[in-house]
């Protein structure tokens, strides 16, 4: 660690109070305003929408380029088994498997 | 804890098990590779708990060990977990907990137990897989990083055994089915279409706020096709 334990723990501090803060502050706003069902109903499509948006950089993108092809592989094959209702030990395992076995035969 | 058991089915309860143990692994490559790049084991220990945000942590580290510093490590790490405020959002109240419970309830917020509560179909059972989901990501997540960080580099390459994939796959297995109404399918499509152009320009956990812009898509009255008035999200029983 090139850098002073002190400014490391600060700097892990601030991480931990702003996520903290985060985490927080969604559900106090979400106390104090009455939302109509409508809006109870968009923000719940919107934490789908970003968790959506999640899959598919944590899919395909690695710091800022491809993740090459075997993860977004092994995503798509567990999305079918997910979409066709399989059980999701399967889903899950089946994403880890096929990304393993194109990483054996070669594919990045 | 008893009435997480009662109110759960062992379904449910199994599936939450499995991502905890995706979780450990994770955690055991951030603990192998913090302590590769020469952290010593009480950093990627105590951060696992007081963050416990799996990739803002990785981040930290990287910037970090690439001689950033670690404020600037800080704020990426708290831009890629700003998600964190429209999931308290997304939640229905109580979900977290009350008064004294809801400090450490709202501690364990991420993307596993925030996924799983919305995938449930009413208050009791979303209250209950939160909990279960996050109180397990809370023992697995710095579980894995204290060991990981011990065992060093044998665990380096998690790639090899496709572990990388079991994320996504994870959260793309409990969103499915909200996915199945056409219109939540269009607008997640465009956000990850958002997201995904977005991500080679912008730092990382922008390009997945940006995605929210695709709500605008849901925002319009629908005017000449009625919505049957089914909540979006947690409405059918699996």
């Amino acid at each position: 660690m090139k850098e002073p334990t002190t400014l490391v723990v600060a700097g892990l501090t601030t991480l931990a109070a702003g996520t903290y803060a985060f985490r927080l502050s969604g559900q106090l706003l979400r106390a104090r305003i009455t939302f109509p069902p409508r809006a109870t109903r968009l923000l719940e499509a919107a934490a789908v929408i970003l968790l959506a948006a999640l899959v598919a950089t944590t899919a395909l993108t690695e710091s800022h380029g491809f993740a090459g092809f075997s993860r977004p592989a092994g995503v798509l094959v567990a999305g079918v088994l997910a979409w066709r209702k399989a059980p999701f030990l399967v889903v899950v395992l089946a994403a880890a498997a096929v990304t393993a076995l194109l990483r054996v035969l070669g594919v990045s | 804890m008893r009435s997480i058991w009662r109110t759960l089915d062992r379904r449910v309860l199994a599936d939450i098990g499995l991502t905890c143990l995706a979780v450990f692994f994770i955690g055991l490559s951030y603990g192998a590779i913090a302590v590769s790049s020469g952290f010593p084991l009480w950093v990627p220990a105590v951060q696992s708990v007081l963050v416990l945000a799996g990739a803002s942590e990785f981040l930290f580290v990287g910037i970090v060990a690439a001689g950033g510093s670690p404020f600037a490590a800080a704020l990426a790490g708290l831009l890629v977990n700003s998600r964190h405020l429209p999931y308290g959002l997304a939640l229905p109240p109580g979900v977290t907990g009350r008064r004294w419970g809801r400090l450490l309830g709202t501690h364990v917020m991420n993307d596993e137990s925030v996924v799983f509560a919305l995938a449930q179909p009413d208050p009791a059972r979303k209250r209950a897989a939160y909990w279960a989901c996050g109180l397990g990501v809370l023992a697995c997540w710095p579980g894995g990083a204290v060991i990981g960080g011990l065992i060093g580099s044998a665990v380096h390459d998690t790639g090899a055994f496709g572990l990388d994939a079991m994320f996504p796959a994870v959260i793309l297995a409990l969103i499915v089915k909200d996915l199945r109404n056409a219109r939540t399918l269009r607008a997640a499509l465009a956000g990850a279409a958002i997201a995904l152009a977005a991500t080679p320009f912008l730092p990382a956990g922008l390009p997945v706020l940006l995605a929210l812009a695709a709500v605008l898509l849901l925002v319009r009255a629908p005017a000449a096709s009625p919505e049957p008035a089914r909540h979006p999200v947690g409405a059918q029983t699996p």
